[in-house]
């Protein structure tokens, strides 16, 4: 019955029933802890190059929409769940995660013990895996040797927009209010629903745009995306955010943050199996108050380097990891956590009305009325 | 916030339908938690079988009534300077209020802790909840009271349709209905208004058919919110939240849905400003677009509504903390007494804090038990009145494997998802596709016929997801029918939660083949942990299920241990008490070196808490689970020489115990009473020889197989005679018969019952009943103590008032029963617990000497064990297990015989959910009908008396109105009671019969007619209010419920008034107001003491 294989760097197979395409893949084998979101997630280009894995064991119960996504396509290499739902149940479901899967071709694989795989990647780390179906598992893990490794590649430019673009999903743009330009490394649409439901124009542009480009599309803020891969080689980008602090308030999240981190002298490093759930607690320093956020990050910010200005607003609960930074002179602010949720909670909005304060601060006479939603 | 130094925390009183042993559980926790703390608590409660009520668990605990005057006189005692109240549900928080608005927090500076009294009322009251979620603009649904024909229009314009009416103070809510077209609507609003003693109808938009969710959030006093669980409901909504399938987590919300409502419920925690754990419930449109149900073109509804919050921890918050492992009363506690819940450690990872989601990476089903076994005459409908007494709950990596083993759990005469009720057979519309105890069997069964899923949906309410795994289920159930058994059928239906029973009925095998299969081919469960964060992190927690997966996580506990099996979900026989004894044997073993294994299946109780055991299996107890759980520990079966650990089955009650014969056939140690021992007692035919060879005198009787065998038997013993099945527990099936027809009809419900073991046909005496327990161990007798029924033979035990000591027995009655008792406990060689009842019978002549009868063995821990334990300081569990290990009486510290009787009376008395249980007669016989229990102690027998009366709501007050309806051969015992009531001020009103004999006395009555014969009838006078008590015996003891007895029984239940249907239960709650009325002005009429000072008897 077993028809797909899951191969682990270190020679761990799994296997289990084909899911989706009957293609290979390979990627850097993650785990989330979010029991809700598949569609969310499959499609946050923060998963780009990676196998995604989700712990909780029944997938794909509320089927597949048209709504719920966070970029044009899935954006995960491979999809392994313990089982996937063939008989989905919901007023809004249009289709099977197996479909779906396929559509995007992409594979996955179900039936295999997904606790024993999450206990593999939480005791020995976070490793290259790959998908096979016409393989053993000795030619597959061959092949898999010969593969790039997960943080050797960039794949910020696979999943950043080609050319910039205005964003309303209503149709209507908001011509009064404040322009954000968005830096696309990744970004998810929730990003850009947010921002515009808050009243903004938004105009998202690709990954290589530079920080005179951005300036030059009058900005009153700029919001730095999350996006996938080790923030270590993305030069570009970087070059960017330098060239934005003190022009315009930012506004940095998941990878965007750790771009700013780098910018503010600190370094970042990998985390042995990052942090991806919607149930990751963080404390705001300066209140003490903590917030349950929705996380998916594999790279964290050391703190040890920061410039004296830069002060860590935010602090994971759990580990003590860098989670937010706020600069004393600067308007900038970074969070390492997803406030725009999708999945997971929505208790961090909050944080996008504290930017477009600090943005209203910082341009008083540029926008046309101070509106909020 | 400034950390209080001494805390009164207030228990939830006797087990009831709808607050049960989750308040244990919560009320255990909270003790410890404030240990943990510094904080010195002080905690009241009336329910004796409590692990909380445990003396080192709180640090002082009184088992007093829960009333405002006696908390009053703690609080002046004690001088705490906070209140817990969330701990002890719906009982403590109205304590609060009631507390608060007699002034009495204020006036010793008390502070309230957890949730404030603005919170409770703004849950309570409809409108102020209603304004307040207004305010937060969270949508509630539409709701109007109608009077009459303007206001029902008026209702009708604002609410639309369908809508719900439900007449105001209608017996059982009857006049109601649904109206989905005008013409309805104008017909069930004029019947209800016609139906409703006050002329009132409620119209509520109706929500049937939209998806129940619930939301356990939790908040601190600085405002962080966090959720840690939500359900989904497999019935939808129309049947009350503990009367429903629940799954955690929810299966059919997106996460857009998921999100919305989690937001929802954190508003409501944060608006409400509690500092602790919150139930949130709502309902969700399953389908906005096409709603059926929607309302005129045009008008948007919003996708969801809240329906419900409890300000407290709840049933739902003890399920929500066993099916994420998160310890939601703990943390209220600590939260309660300031800390945040990030200072508060997660006692599962042992490395993260409370403050955090629990993540599961499993599905966890749970099912409730009700009562139906006991009552099928009953109501089974199930809507908005709660009808069950417990719940099981299981816990798998597929949703069917996790509704199999709740199935499993439930231990329903051994039913599985196969059974159907014989009717249903015949055609389609038989099976009862509404709400009742048995729907999920007539869903399979239409499943099974073919059954349109979209169109059961619809019909059911159930959302297709879950239909759909239903079908996966039947789909395995023909394969197993039709194909042969192979490796990889075979693991896949046991992944599916098919049992060995299941599949060697459907592919034609016994159970003990298909688990040689399961062994030939290696497919054996693992076992996973519940860890809160699936597998982020590194748990340490000892918590497990079962599971047809790869990778084992329960690797053998190393050295020493012994499997402690529980007693499964509360049930009217089976209740909290055998709890209290599984844990206090998991405690046992721990003291004496061993590490404690506890196999459980309910999440109430404080047996499934994490840390009450050293290993935790959340497992059926049936012979399947327990040996994959002993095997497992033995090594997993990869050493087929392995030995498996030592069973102990003597706490779990009759579940436990009624799997002694196949541990012990399948070659696992029991330790403790043998299951030659436990046969010997059991079996009635062995008994009987048994007790005659030692010249113990029981009842005549005999055990019989046929119906036949019982008529001539009946005949010989003379009638009355009283029919029960071996090896049941709470007196199932049990009755009183009065001649052959009766008898014959028994036998037959007997049988069924007894599946094959004999039934027990037994010269009925209505003596003295007497009860003791006992620890043995093989050469001495341990008796700590005997207790007296109010109630004399004929009641079943459970359902009695006993006392402790025997007050009313003569010092030769208790030399023959510690006789008795030893010579038992010695001769069946028990080792540990065994209780045993005796019926005491007037001399036959006047100079002769009463004869004791013994009537009953249980070679097990009982009901009572905690009562005693309690009032004698004897750990009867602990030393049972010490001895089990190897530990004589002696050792231990204790000699043979009957304990030092102790300074002080305790009285229990049973407490009953019968205005729960519509169509259920509430007259006490054989069969047990109370769902828990109280204890009144003190120096004196009426002040003990008074108090366990008070607790138990039977007290009477002077100055109100009775009502009298005794059968002929009552009306004597009758006489000095009616005097005493008349000399207390009650007006006293009567059936014919009853009056005539009152009118005799030359005592002012009014006469009332029989129920259809006019008015004022003998309902009339309990409806208006003019009795405030009722006093009715039953004419013969199988009293059809087309009698007028049945009809007063349950008006006096509904209008929650007491009602006594035992003439000595009757006359204990007489001379107790006798006794107050005498003692009136003398000062306080009782005690109120720390339960130690009792027992060392100080002034």
């Amino acid at each position: 019955m077993s028809d797909a294989l899951l191969v682990l760097e270190d020679g761990t197979a799994f296997a289990g029933d084909a899911l989706g395409a009957r293609v290979r893949a390979h990627g850097e084998v993650v785990f989330t802890t979010a029991m809700t979101g598949y569609q969310e997630a499959l499609t946050d280009p923060s998963f780009a190059g990676q196998v995604l894995v989700m712990t909780y064991p029944l997938q794909g119960n509320y089927g597949i929409n048209r709504d719920d996504i966070e970029s044009r396509r899935i954006q995960a290499r491979a999809f392994v769940v313990r089982e996937d739902c063939d008989t989905p149940s919901h007023w809004r479901s249009s289709g099977t995660l197996d479909a779906y899967l396929r559509e995007n071709d992409i594979p996955g694989i179900a039936g295999i013990d997904t606790r024993a795989l999450t206990r593999t990647l939480r005791t020995a780390g976070v490793m290259m895996g790959t998908l096979t179906h016409d393989e053993t598992a000795e030619q597959a893990l061959g092949r898999l040797r010969d593969l790039p490794a997960y943080g050797a590649t960039d794949f910020v430019p696979w999943v950043s927009a080609r050319e910039a673009y205005g964003y309303a999903d209503d149709g209507a743009s908001a011509a009064g209010g404040r322009h954000i330009v968005v830096l696309d490394l990744g970004v998810k649409y929730n990003i850009l629903r947010v921002l515009h439901r808050l009243g903004c124009r938004v105009t998202a542009v690709p990954c290589h745009t530079s920080a005179e480009e951005v300036l030059a599309l009058a900005p009153d803020g700029v919001l730095l995306s999350p996006g996938p891969g080790d923030p270590a080689l993305l030069d570009y980008a970087m070059q960017a955010a330098r060239g934005l602090v003190g022009k315009t308030p930012l506004m940095g999240i998941c990878l965007g943050h750790q771009l700013l981190g780098e910018v503010f002298g600190a370094r970042t490093y990998k985390l042995k199996f990052g942090h991806r759930g919607a149930n990751h607690p963080v404390r705001d320093e300066a209140t003490g108050r903590v917030y349950v956020t929705a996380q998916n990050h594999g790279y964290a910010v050391d703190d040890a380097g920061l410039d004296a200005d830069v002060v860590v607003s935010h602090r994971n609960v759990n580990d003590g990891t860098v989670e937010g930074l706020t600069h004393r002179r600067e308007a900038v602010m970074t969070i390492q956590y997803h406030a725009e949720a999708s999945p997971g909670p929505l208790d961090s909005m909050y944080l996008f009305e504290r930017f477009l304060a600090m943005v209203g601060e910082a341009a008083p006479t540029t926008a046309a009325s101070g509106r909020r939603a | 916030m400034n950390k209080p130094d001494k805390v009164l925390i207030i228990g939830s009183g006797p087990i009831v339908i709808g607050q049960a042993a989750e308040f244990d559980y919560a009320g255990t926790q909270a003790c410890k938690a404030m240990r943990e703390e510094g904080v010195t608590s002080v905690l009241v409660n009336s329910n004796p079988a409590t692990i909380m009520t445990d003396e080192g668990v709180a640090d002082v605990v009184y088992i007093e009534p829960i009333t405002v005057e006696v908390i009053t006189r703690i609080i002046e005692r004690e001088r705490p300077d906070a209140i817990l109240p969330t701990l002890g549900g719906q009982t403590g928080l109205n304590m609060a209020v009631a507390l608060h608005d007699a002034g009495v927090l204020e006036k010793h500076n008390v502070r309230l802790l957890g949730t404030p009294l603005e919170a409770i009322r703004k849950a309570e009251d409809r409108e102020l909840f209603r304004t307040m979620l207004e305010e937060i603009g969270e949508p509630v649904p539409l709701s109007m009271i109608v009077t009459d024909e303007a206001s029902a229009r008026a209702a009708l314009d604002r609410i639309g349709l369908p809508a719900v009416v439900r007449p105001a103070y209608t017996l059982g809510g009857t006049g109601g209905g649904i109206a989905h077209s005008l013409d309805e609507y104008a017909r069930i609003v004029e019947g209800g208004l016609r139906a409703s003693p006050i002329t009132q109808v409620l119209v509520e938009q109706s929500l049937l058919g939209w998806k129940e969710v619930e939301y356990e959030v939790m908040r601190d006093a600085v405002g962080n919110v966090i959720t840690v669980c939500n359900m989904e409901n497999f019935d939808a909504m129309g049947v009350h939240t503990g009367d429903s399938i629940v799954v955690a987590p929810s299966q059919t919300l997106s996460d857009k849905e998921y999100q919305m409502l989690r937001s929802a419920s954190l508003n409501i925690i944060s608006a409400l400003g509690i500092e602790g754990g919150c139930n949130v419930q709502l309902a969700l449109a399953p389908n906005p677009e096409t709603t059926p149900w929607a309302v005129e073109p045009g008008r948007v509804l919003p996708p969801y509504y809240v329906i419900e919050v409890n300000p407290r921890v709840s049933r739902s918050s003890a399920l929500a903390s066993k099916a994420t492992g998160y310890p939601i009363a703990r943390v209220a506690s600590k939260i309660a007494v300031g800390r945040t819940l990030d200072e508060i450690p997660n006692a599962v990872t042992r490395k993260t804090t409370a403050a955090f989601e629990p993540a599961l990476d499993y599905v966890v089903v749970k099912i409730p038990r009700w009562p139906f076994d006991k009552f099928p005459f009953g109501d089974r409908a199930l809507g908005t009145q709660m009808k069950a007494t417990g719940e099981v709950m299981a816990v798998d990596r597929t949703f069917e494997g996790a509704l199999q083993k709740a199935v499993r759990s439930l231990e329903i005469g051994g039913r599985s998802l196969l059974w159907e009720d014989p009717a249903w057979k015949e055609g389609h519309d038989e099976r009862p596709l509404h709400p009742t105890d048995e729907r999920l069997w007539s869903i399979m069964a239409a499943v099974r016929r073919g059954a349109d899923l979209t169109a059961l949906s619809r019909q059911t309410g159930v959302d297709l997801w879950f239909l759909h795994k239903l079908d996966n289920i039947v789909s395995m159930e023909k394969r197993l029918l039709a194909e042969p058994l192979t490796p990889a059928l075979l693991r896949r239906a046991k992944r599916l939660g098919f049992s060995d029973v299941q599949i060697g009925t459907l592919a034609d095998r016994l159970p003990e083949q298909v688990r040689g299969l399961r062994e030939q081919w290696g497919i054996r469960p693992v076992y996973k942990m519940v860890d809160t964060c699936a597998a982020e992190f590194d748990a340490a927690t000892p918590y497990f299920y079962s599971s047809y997966e790869q990778e084992n996580e329960a690797l053998p506990e190393p050295g020493k241990k012994a499997l402690v099996i529980g007693s499964g979900p509360i049930r009217i026989g089976q209740g909290i008490e055998f709890d209290y004894c599984s844990v206090h044997a998991a405690w046992a073993l721990g003291r004496a070196g061993y590490r404690s294994i506890m196999a459980n299946s309910n999440p109430e109780t404080v047996s499934t808490d994490f840390d009450t055991s050293d290993r935790l299996y959340f497992e059926p107890l049936d012979e399947e689970s327990v040996r994959d759980i002993l095997e497992n520990e033995a090594g997993g079966g990869e050493d087929a020489d392995a030995e498996l650990p030592a069973s102990i089955v003597q706490f779990g009650g009759q579940t436990a115990i009624n799997l002694a014969s196949a541990l012990h056939a399948a070659g696992a140690p029991i330790i403790g009473s043998s299951s030659e021992t436990i046969d010997l007692a059991e079996d009635r035919r062995r008994f009987e020889a048994f007790l005659g060879e030692l010249g113990i005198p029981q009842p005549p009787g005999a055990a019989v197989l046929q119906v036949e065998d019982a008529i001539t038997t009946a005949a010989t013993l003379g009638y009355p005679v009283l029919v029960r099945p071996s090896y049941v527990l709470g007196g199932r099936a049990m009755e009183i018969v009065q001649n052959p027809t009766e008898l014959a009809r028994f036998v037959q419900q007997a049988a069924e019952v007894s599946r094959g073991k004999p039934i027990l046909i037994d010269k009925y005496l209505e003596g003295k009943e007497v009860e003791v327990d006992a620890i043995c161990d093989g050469e001495r007798v341990l008796i700590p103590g005997i207790m007296e029924h109010i109630e004399r033979a004929g009641v079943h035990s459970g359902d009695s008032m006993a006392v402790y000591p025997g007050v009313h027995l003569t010092a030769a009655e208790v030399d023959v029963i510690v006789d008795y008792t030893t010579r038992i406990g010695l001769a069946l060689d028990v080792r540990g617990l065994m209780n045993v009842q005796y019926v005491i019978m007037p001399p036959e002549s006047a100079a002769g000497a009463t004869s004791v009868y013994v009537i009953e063995v249980n070679p097990r821990g009982s009901r009572t064990v905690p009562f005693l334990s309690k009032v004698t300081g004897v750990p009867m569990v602990r030393a049972a297990v010490h001895i089990m290990l190897g530990q004589s009486l002696r050792e231990q510290g204790y000699e043979g015989g009957l304990w030092p009787r102790q300074p002080l009376v305790a009285v229990k008395a049973p407490v009953f959910s019968m205005s729960k249980l519509i169509g259920v007669d509430t007259y006490l016989g054989p069969e047990m009908k109370s769902t828990g229990e109280v204890m009144g102690i003190d120096a004196t027998f009426p002040a003990a008396l008074a108090k366990a009366l008070l607790s138990a709501d039977l007290a009477l007050a002077p100055g109100g109105g009775v009502l009298l309806s005794v059968a002929d051969q009552h009306k004597t015992s009758l006489l000095p009671m009616i005097h005493h009531l008349h000399d207390a001020g009650f007006r006293l009103y009567a059936t014919e019969g009853t009056a005539g004999m009152i009118g005799a006395l030359g005592l002012p009555v009014t006469q009332v007619t029989k129920r259809l014969q006019g008015h004022p009838n003998v309902l009339d006078v309990i409806q208006d209010g003019s009795v405030t008590c009722v006093i009715n015996t039953p004419e013969g003891r199988y009293t059809g419920t087309l009698r007028d007895g049945f009809y007063i029984r349950r008006a006096a239940t509904e209008k929650r008034i007491p009602c006594f249907t035992s003439i000595d239960t009757a006359r204990a709650a007489v001379d107790a107001l006798v006794a107050a009325m005498t003692h009136r002005g003398a000062g306080p009429a009782y005690q109120v003491r720390p339960l130690a000072e009792y027992r060392d008897g100080g002034a």
